[in-house]
Parts: structure tokens; sequence; C-alpha cells
């Protein structure tokens, strides 16, 4: 049936750790990972919990298909109160540790309390412990990585782990496994950091057995394969540039957001492009891209694996940077590059490293450091604030010292770890900062993308390109092109994308496999594996009510309406140049269709009628 | 041609086979004292645990095999040579004469010379004979005492416990399986054991062995005191079958002298396995191994070079063994204690039983110790025997030396 | 003509599709651990490397085996362990320089590559040709294997 059935409960404070039956008849309603965690976390913790008191809750959670021969079967999601939205946190990754937990025996991991000294858990199958972590505090993930293997004499042994500034309260650290794949945003490193929990080693060698029907799933998964080798975007596209494929396409439709979103398109872009990660710098003649990589299971392998010049200026001396490892995403790209103005691609893959070896998010470090230029150049800070350094837009030296500084924790680095909703009301002016319930943009202008910005307005873990990818039909044209700059009929397309992107987060597979498969594709896959009758329908309704489950915890946890917005800049300040020019987002249109199609009231309140038709939990 | 070969252990089984590949019409003859058909002793700790029956021991399996490829074997005992005449006198039956003779006799266990080793429920455990009786003996709740810690104690401890006995060990060196694993790796078996119910004393000489009061027998200890037993196995060690060319012309020290060729001081007589003082890879010296590998590559070697059509040149066996003591599995290789000034490495985790230690000479691996590692733990043969120069790997092993698998595939398979 | 399992780690992205196609195919279950080829890692190096039995001619496995629970299959090439014959010694664990064969703790016995009987699901499963199924003559194995020759012990008499 795929699950294994067990959960682990870790109480930090006290250092118990118990094992649970998992809810079979909760798992029939949200399925995993994403739905069944948040359906567990919704059940135990208060909406108005202080996201950084023992009392917050963190769960860690495969799915299903997580660790079985599915096509991208390695996801594994962190589900908490974040940090920097108040609001539920969801992030989700890759690698292998999700596949690893499974292999273990383990559907999920309920972390609550708060350890009084730093420990770290580890699972070798059945055992589980929490171990001391006094001698990993203060290390960055890539060192404690290093050390954990070491010290269990495991070269296969899986690390989860927080660095630097997670310990140190920056509201947007995440937890990196693998050394570089990521639970990136909204702060879950953050609350894990909080409870004293440095690390998760895990070693799991039972596997995952137990499927429903193997020769189905075998077969239903062979032929899902077979769909992503032959799709453009999963065969092609991102096997050869990755995510960064986007970067050229994005900015030649005007939707690429350059300079703190000042601007929709970057004159830079090309630098910084999956295409140009291929072609051989004049420096050294070797290219940026070393390979490419997949995470457990994936048969598209969009994963970079990047090798900085030696004689790059942000690596010179630095003999432990030479090495190859995860290179650039076109989110982390464009947070870097067109965003703060920095076409130095050498430069952005550095601060890329030192974003995964210290684990925080780099689209909010961009978009803060972005922020922070906007505030140099109004005025309100100055170098007074930088310890000298000019802050200014293109300027990779910048940008070197700002993540460093952010690494350290030192001087103007602290305020860099508020996220740029915090720091721009620090220093006086909240519109600099380019966020959605206090997160940041990711890399789709909503001017040129006008679905993108109903989905950023209305995620529930703020601003975000993978709670609603409208991307694939705006620009794409999956699963059919629409028109990227009307707002006619994105409602209803940023609810399809929300509902099956629920689901699909939810089973243990990777979101990107979307740009191939439909849910047709998932379910037979699910519904081989999985006790019960996994049909499309259930799978979409599934999403729905993870979706809503999503919104009530919000609105129980205090944000309201208002906080469906976007920033002015982009609701005011029209593009100025390419396809969108003169155009602003139009949610003012779109969020009032988007409520009423979701069946909740005109101020985003969800109703009985929906409640009762998902099952909601009171 | 007249091929005979005395022994039928896993060296003269397989130098019977690779002279019947070579030489498809000679005579071969193989001789052995034990009324078994052949059989593996590495078995036998299986056997006693009830895994496997005494067939489940047999070198070859089925019942012909020797019929069908054409190999006499024959049921004696061998206690001397005639080089001159080249012929040999078996205890039962006629003369047996030879064009060419291995010695493949195997080695014997060692008993101590202390008084009370023939009393009745006092054992070796080396025969499948040996084992039935062990067998007969070992009932539940028996108090079993246990000379030697060696190889062959550590490994029958799994079936002793199954069985069900209060067991105590009583190892002469400070520490358990002294010729395989160093201190610390020792001591941590030691401790795994005792956490499983094993009394383990090291340091610990058995001065005597006497009748006892409530139990048949009570083992003395030098350092005063006395264990009751109902049953008393000595593994103190072997040594070479030898005596066979007390009278001859073959010279012998610890085992039979052998050259490169596995040729013995007598042209036409080869030595192999347990009993043969072969080349070891490591030292270059020449020295009993005892270890089934190094018995197979001495057959073959030496099988081949009784053909005269070839002369194969033995560079030397590594000595390594593997061991699995109740469960924690413990390994060694060639020089694992090292040269004196060169470098080591090592890692261990008292709480997990992990234990590894790598040594090197400059930048080549010349041996290792492990203790709770089983995947892949043959490329530390790889690794020493193709003295592949690990270059920056060595440093890399220096900090980690987990990560031997990485360093082979980067050196000797040129994949990183 | 004898097939030989063909990798290119240039090839490979680290997905292990291999192992679990290998695991499933053995044990049943999708279990890397359990894998009769595995992929190791070189992230200095940004490289994948793929590794299982070549099946050498050597043998040493079969060779070092106390109890003949190792034998030639003469269709695919491969050496297959006998099950229920071996007895969990492990010395092939120790003999094979190659460090391909493996103790298995939850059975007691030893498990290497037997080639899938001829259809290695492991090379079905790969998604970018890493690994692939070839007539033996074209393979690189002979470079692999070449180091032996280094220090060969093994008169050749098959």
């Amino acid at each position: 049936m795929a699950w294994t059935q067990k959960i682990l409960r870790v109480n930090l404070s006290d250092g118990s750790i118990k094992v649970e039956p998992l809810n079979m008849e909760w798992a029939d309603q949200y399925l995993g990972q994403r739905g069944l965690a948040t359906r567990y976390f919704i059940e135990e913790v208060d909406p108005k919990v202080d996201p950084l008191s023992p009392e917050n809750k963190m769960i860690m959670a495969t799915g299903p298909l997580t660790g079985t021969m599915a096509s991208t079967g390695g996801r594994y999601s962190v589900i908490t109160k974040g940090p920097l939205t108040g609001a539920i946190a969801c992030s989700n990754s890759g690698g292998f540790i999700g596949a690893e937990m499974k292999m273990a025996g383990w559907d999920m991991i309920i972390f609550e309390g708060k350890s009084p000294s730093p420990v770290y858990l580890y699972i070798e199958n059945d055992k589980a412990e929490l171990l001391p972590a006094d001698d990993l505090w203060g290390k960055t993930v890539w060192e404690a990585d290093e050390m954990l293997h070491k010290k269990h004499q495991d070269p296969q042994l899986r690390i989860a782990c927080v660095g630097r500034p997670a310990e140190a309260g920056c509201l947007y650290a995440g937890i990196i496994n693998d050394l570089h794949r990521a639970a990136g945003r909204s702060g879950v490193g953050t609350v894990m950091a909080s409870k004293n929990l440095k690390a998760v080693a895990v070693r799991g060698t039972k596997g995952v057995g137990n499927i429903k029907d193997p020769a189905r799933f075998m077969q239903a998964t062979q032929e899902a394969k077979a769909v992503l080798a032959e799709n453009a975007v999963t065969g092609e596209g991102l096997p050869a540039y990755g995510t960064q494929v986007l970067m050229n396409i994005v900015n030649e439709i005007g939707a690429l957001p350059t300079r703190n979103m000042r601007e929709v398109q970057f004159e830079g872009a090309h630098s910084v492009s999956g295409e140009a990660m291929h072609e051989p710098r004049k420096s050294d003649g070797k290219p940026n891209l070393t390979t490419n990589a997949a995470c457990f299971g994936c048969t598209i392998a969009c994963g970079r694996i990047s090798t900085i010049d030696q004689g790059h200026f942000s690596v010179e001396n630095k003999p432990e940077y030479w090495g190859s490892s995860g290179g650039l995403e076109y989110e982390a790209a464009w947070a870097l590059g067109p965003n703060t103005g920095v076409d130095d691609l050498d430069a952005l893959t550095y601060v890329n490293f030192l974003c995964n070896e210290d684990g925080f998010d780099p689209i909010t470090f961009g978009a803060t450091f972005s922020a922070a230029i906007d505030l140099f150049d109004s005025g309100a800070i100055t170098t007074e604030h930088t310890g000298g350094m000019e802050l200014i837009f293109g300027s990779a030296e910048a940008l070197v010292w700002a993540v460093e500084a952010l690494c350290k924790g030192e001087g103007f680095g602290k305020d860099l770890g508020l996220g740029s909703k915090r720091l721009c009301e620090k220093y006086g002016h909240p519109e600099f900062s380019m966020t959605v319930k206090g997160q940041e943009f990711p890399a789709y202008d909503p001017r040129g993308i006008q679905g993108m910005g109903l989905a950023y307005a209305t995620s529930n873990r703020g601003a975000c390109h993978l709670r609603g990818y409208t991307v694939a039909s705006e620009v794409l044209g999956i699963p059919e092109k629409t028109d990227p700059l009307v707002t006619d009929g994105k409602p209803e397309l940023v609810i399809a994308f929300q509902d099956a992107t629920a689901a699909v987060d939810s089973s243990g597979l990777c979101l990107f496999t979307t740009f191939a498969w439909t849910l047709d594709n998932i379910a037979p896959q699910i519904d081989a594996a999985c006790e019960g009758e996994w049909s499309v329908e259930k799978l979409a309704e599934l999403g729905e009510r993870v979706w809503n489950m999503e919104r009530d915890f919000n609105l129980k946890a205090g944000l309201t309406a208002a906080d469906d917005t976007l920033p002015k800049r982009l609701l005011k300040d029209a593009a100025n140049v390419g396809p969108a020019k003169g155009k602003v987002a139009g949610l003012d249109v779109m969020l009032p269709k988007y409520y009423e199609l979701r069946g909740w009231t005109n101020d985003g309140q969800l109703t009985d009628d929906v409640r009762s038709r998902l099952s909601l939990p009171a | 041609m007249k091929h005979v070969i005395i022994g039928a252990g896993p060296a003269g089984v397989v130098a019977a086979e690779t002279l019947r590949k070579l030489e498809p019409e000679s005579d071969i003859t193989l001789i052995g004292d034990e009324p078994e058909p052949p059989y593996s002793r590495m078995a036998i700790p299986y056997y006693l645990e009830n895994k496997i029956d005494a067939a489940g021991t047999h070198l070859r399996k089925s019942a012909d095999y020797f019929e069908q490829n054409n190999i006499e074997v024959l049921q004696s005992r061998i206690d001397a040579i005639n080089t001159d005449k080249k012929i040999l006198t078996p205890d039962t039956g006629e003369q047996i004469n030879f064009d060419k003779l291995l010695i493949a006799s195997g080695s014997s266990p060692v008993k101590p010379p202390i008084e009370g080793m023939d009393l009745p429920g006092v054992h070796n455990c080396w025969t499948l004979a040996d084992a039935n009786q062990i067998i007969d003996r070992a009932k539940p709740d028996a108090k079993v005492v246990l000379m030697g810690a060696g190889f062959i104690g550590c490994i029958i401890l799994e079936s002793l416990v199954s069985r069900g006995v209060k067991l105590t060990v009583a190892e002469m060196e400070n520490r358990m399986v002294p010729r395989m694993m160093n201190e610390q790796s020792g001591t941590l078996l030691k401790q795994w054991c005792e956490n499983k119910g094993v009394t383990v004393l090291t340091s610990a000489r058995v001065s005597g062995i006497e009748k006892g009061s409530q139990h048949p027998l009570s083992v003395v200890m030098s350092v005063g005191g006395a264990l009751p037993a109902d049953l008393v196995i000595c593994a103190t060690g072997v040594r070479a079958n030898i005596k066979l060319c007390e009278e001859s012309d073959i010279e012998t020290k610890q085992g039979i002298l052998v050259n490169e060729f596995l040729q013995t001081t007598h042209p036409d007589i080869f030595a192999a396995g347990d009993v043969a003082q072969g080349r070891d890879f490591s030292t270059g010296q020449y020295s009993v191994q005892a270890i089934q590998p190094t018995a197979v590559e001495h057959a073959r070697i030496a099988a081949t070079n009784m053909t005269e059509r070839r002369e194969h040149l033995h560079r030397g066996s590594i000595n390594m063994n593997v061991l699995d003591t109740l469960g924690l599995i413990s390994s060694s290789f060639g020089d694992w204690e090292g040269l004196k000034g060169d470098d080591s490495c090592e890692l261990g985790d008292n709480d997990r039983f992990r234990y590894l230690n790598l040594q090197f000479q400059d930048d080549i691996l010349i041996g290792a110790n492990t203790l709770g590692l089983t995947q892949h733990i043959g490329v530390l043969r790889g690794l020493i025997q193709s003295k592949t120069r690990l270059g920056k790997w060595k440093n890399k092993l220096a900090n980690d030396p987990t990560l031997i698998m990485e360093a082979y595939l980067a050196t000797v398979q040129g994949q990183a | 003509m004898q097939r030989s399992l063909q990798i290119d780690p240039g090839k490979c992205t680290g997905c292990l599709q291999c192992e679990m196609a290998c695991s499933y195919e053995n044990e049943g279950v999708f279990n890397p651990a359990r894998s009769r080829i595995k992929v190791f890692t070189f992230h200095q190096e940004g490289r994948f490397v793929p590794y299982t039995c070549t099946q050498c001619d050597e043998a040493w496995c079969m060779q070092a085996c106390p109890v003949d629970a190792i034998v030639l299959n003469a269709a695919t090439g491969s050496k297959d362990i006998l099950e229920d014959v071996c007895v969990g010694c492990k010395v092939c664990t120790i003999a094979c320089p190659f460090g391909t064969v493996n103790y298995n703790s939850d059975t007691g016995k030893v498990i290497k590559c037997d080639l899938c009987g001829g259809d290695p699901k492991c090379a079905e499963a790969c998604p970018t040709q890493a690994i692939t199924y070839i007539n033996a003559d074209e393979t690189g194995f002979d470079r692999m294997r070449a180091w032996a020759g280094k220090s060969d012990n093994q008169p050749r008499v098959q």
C-alpha cells in the first residue's frame, strides 16, 4: 500500500521518541506529504502559535510514492508555521533523504517542543535517537554534513541540516539535504533551528515494498516515464538546461523582474541563462555547468552541478569552493542575477553555493538584497550601515559581500536576515519590499504573466511560483496555451493549477513532472501503489481539500483578504518595455472572481458549503 | 603422468580439478584421511548452527563428482614419503607411486601442553567428527569453556550461543582475535560479545583441566580460581601437518618450504594450502597463512606447475580474513599492523561497534582492519594487491577512511 | 555472442533507478541498500559512477567459495550465487578485489550481480543509457579488469 503506516513523534523538550501508526482514514483523504502532514499539523497546532516558540511543530513528511520506482518519487515536505509569513509553511525538497526516510520505515516525523541544548536526530531503520549536536552548532551545513558522515562512518547516510543563519534567526533559512537540495522557502529552517535541532541523519536499508499491485505499478510507472522522456520540456529542455531553460524565454516575453521589479527585462539575461552555463568561459575555457544531476528516482535530471572558475574573484584563494556543487536553478539565478542587476554567472554560482552551504533561500535573499539596494538608493541606508560597501544594482562585489555578511551574521548581514518586508519597514520604506504575506516573489513578473499575479496573491505560503504555476500554460502552452497578458480565464486557471499541485505535492512526486504529466498520468501510478481507489477526480478533490485546509489555517492564524494582495509597484507602476509595456497586474478583476469560484465569501472566508462538500475538519 | 595429492581439503580438490582441466589423460589420485567426502572446515560453524546438514559442508555437491571427473579419491593416512622412489605407503592398502606429488595435508589444532586435555568432554573444533561431539554436549544451559578467542573460537561462538549454553571464553592474549585485530578493534569485539551474554576473559591462561564436582570438568586458571564446565572446546591455534615429511629430504620450518612455483625442495613434489610456507604478498617473506583464498591460489598455481607445461609464478598471497562473531563482522587485509614509521589512519565508533584502520606505505594501501563493515570490502584487497598510488585520495582517506570505495574507483578504475 | 553490461559514467545522473530496478527484481522491494549495482557519487568532481560485477574471467569469488555455492552460468557468463548452498562465510566478499560481492545480513548470505539471467533490469531502467547491455567484446570492461594482471596470481585455466 506504499505507506509504511508509521510515524515517528519526536518531543525535543523531553527527548522522548514515540512510534505511532499512521491515521489511515486521513491517508485516504489527504494521501501523504503536504496534504497529510498539514492535516496532522492543523489538528495539533494552534494557528495563533508563535512560529519560533516551542509550541510550534515541524513535520517532515514523505508521500506514498516516495522511495518507489515512480519517476521523481523521492520528495518530502516540511510543514510548519512559517516565521517569515505567519502562515502555513510547506517546503518541498528532492535529493535523497526523503526516500531514505521511507526506506528506514517512516512516513513522517513530527517534531515538537524545543531541545534544551543542540541535538540531531539519528535514524537507522527502526532505531531513532536524539544525539548531542553541540559540536555541530555554529557549523555550516557542509561542515556538519562531513562531520556526521565521518562520525557515523557511513557514506550512504542522508542528512538534512540547518546552517548558521538559521541558528542566528535569519527568517528565511531553509533545510538543506544532500548538500544542495533544499526545503528552501518560508523559513522552515529557522523553525528547525529554533528547536535546537541541527540535523536529521537517516539511514534506511529496509526498502519500500508493500505496493498494492506491483505488476500494474511497474507498468504504470514505466508508461509514465516514457511520457516524460518524449516530452519537449521534461525530455529535452530540463535535462539540457535545467529550469534555467526559462531565463531567456521569460526575458523575451517581458516578464523577467529586474532590479527589484523596477523593470521587466534584463539586458544581461543571456549571460546568466541556462545556455550560458554550457558555454566555455573566456577565462579558463571551461563551462560553468559540469553535469546535470537527478534527485532520487528522477528520470528528468534537471539539477545542475556547476564549477566556478578558480580565478574568479569570489573564490580566489578559497580552494574549498573549487570543486563542483549544486549550480543555479532558474529562480535562484533570477533572484541573484536580474533582480540585483548582476550578470556575472560565476558570482551568482558562488552565492548560490553559499545559500546551500549555509542553508537559506536564494529567492528571498536575492530579493531582500535588491530591496536593500533600493533602500540605499533612496538614502534610507548608507555606507555607515554597510561598513563602507556601496549597494548598487549590478555590483557582483556587493552581492558577494552581502551573502558573506549574512552567513557570518555580522553587521548588516543581520539586517539582511530579516527578509525584505521587515528590512524595509525597519528603514521606513515598506513599499520597496516585493512580497506577499511577507514572502518574496520569484522570477515571473505578474505584469507580463497575469495569472501569476493572482497565484502570488492567493498563495497559502506567501508569494510563490510552486503553488499554482500558470507559467506552464501562459508561457509554455501546457496543457494549453493561454495569453499571458489577459486576466480573463485566469482565476479558473489558477484554481486548477493550485488544486492539482496540492495533489501532486501530497504524492511523493515532483511538480516538474506536470510539464508532461496531468493527473491522468499520475492517478494510475498512485492507484496501483496505494490501498483504495485513486481516480483523477479523487485527486483533484483532494487537492482542493488541501488548499482549503491551508487557507482555513491561515485565516485562523489571523490573515485576512487584505493579505491577498500585491505590492504597489506591480499594481500601479506599469511595465516599461517589452510585450507587457503599459500593463499592471490585474489583480482587482481576478480576485473577486477567484473567491467566487472557490465558493468563498466576498472577503475570502470559507463557507459551510465548502467545508461540508470537502469534508474539512472544523 | 600420475599425479597424487595428499589432502582432500580445498587445496587438494582445487589442485585435482586444475590438473584434470590441464591434463585430461593423466591419472589423478586424491588422498584424504577422514571418512567423509571432501568437505570444507569453513562450513563447520554453519553445520553447528543447524543452518546446513553435513552434505552442505561438502566441497563438491554431486555424489559422483570426482568419479565423473576421473579423480580417484582414497581414504588413507600417509605418514611418510619415499622421495627417492616416489612412493607413498598408506596406512591401509597398497603402495602408491607418483610422478608428481602435491602435499596439501593442511593443518591440525594445537593442544596446549597442560594437564587434562585428554579428559572426556574436552574437544577441538576442527573436524566434522569434532563438531558432532560438540553438538552432543552443548545442551541448553550447559557450562561451556572455550579456550582461545582466535578465528576458530570466534566463528563458532554464534553456534554455541544459539544452542543456549552458558559460555565463557578464555584468551591468553590481551584481546580477542589478536592475529587479526588490533587492540582497539579486538577490545570492541570483546565488548560486543559480553553484550550478547558471553563471558570473555582476556590475558587469561588456562593452567590445567581437572575433573569437577558438580560439573564433569573444572578449568583451572593460572591467575587462580577455576571454571566449572560440561564441555571444554580447545581452539588455541593450528599447526601445519608436516610430520609426513620428517624422514624425507623435503625441508620444513613452520610449514613445508616452497619456492615461487610452490615447489618443495624436491623438484617433483609441491605443496599448497595450510601446510605450505608460501610467499606472503605484503612482506615478501615465506610464511604459513592457513586461509581459504590462499589455499585455492596455491592449489591452482602448484597444479599448473605440476603439469610441466607452464611455469606459473606465485607472487605472494595476501593474508586476509573475514570473521563473523555473533553477527559482528570483522576483516583484516595484508599488513594491517603497518610498517614502523609509516602512515595509518583509523576511525572508530565504539557505540556502534564500527572500526576502520588503513595502513599506508607512501601513498599505497598495504593493510586494513575493519569492524562492522560489510559492503564492498573486497576493494581493500583490490587496492592492496594492485599497489595503486592513491595520490590525493590518500589525504581524503586520512580524513575519512570510509571513502575506500570512492578512492578505489577514482584510482584503480580511473573513474572519477 | 555473450553480452556484458557496459557502463558509461559520463551519462549517469545519479537517479538510482538502476538500484531500485535491481533490488525490486532480486528482493521484491525498492531498496538501494540491497542492490547489486551501486552508483557512487563524486561530489567535488560532479560525477556519478554506476558500478557492479564485471563477471570477470578470474572469478575470484567463485574460486574462493569453500562450498561450491558460486557457479558459472553458461548461458550468460555470469557467476551466480546458489543461495541454498551459500553458508554465508563471506570469504568471497574479501576475495573479490572489485568489491562487488556483498554480505546481506538479513539473509545471512551474499549477493552479487547475476545479470538477471540475461535481462538486466538496471540497463532497462536507466533513463540515460549510462548502463547498456551489449556484445561483450564491445565493452570497456577489459580496461577495468586490466589492473588485475598487475599481480595476477591466477593462471587462466577456464
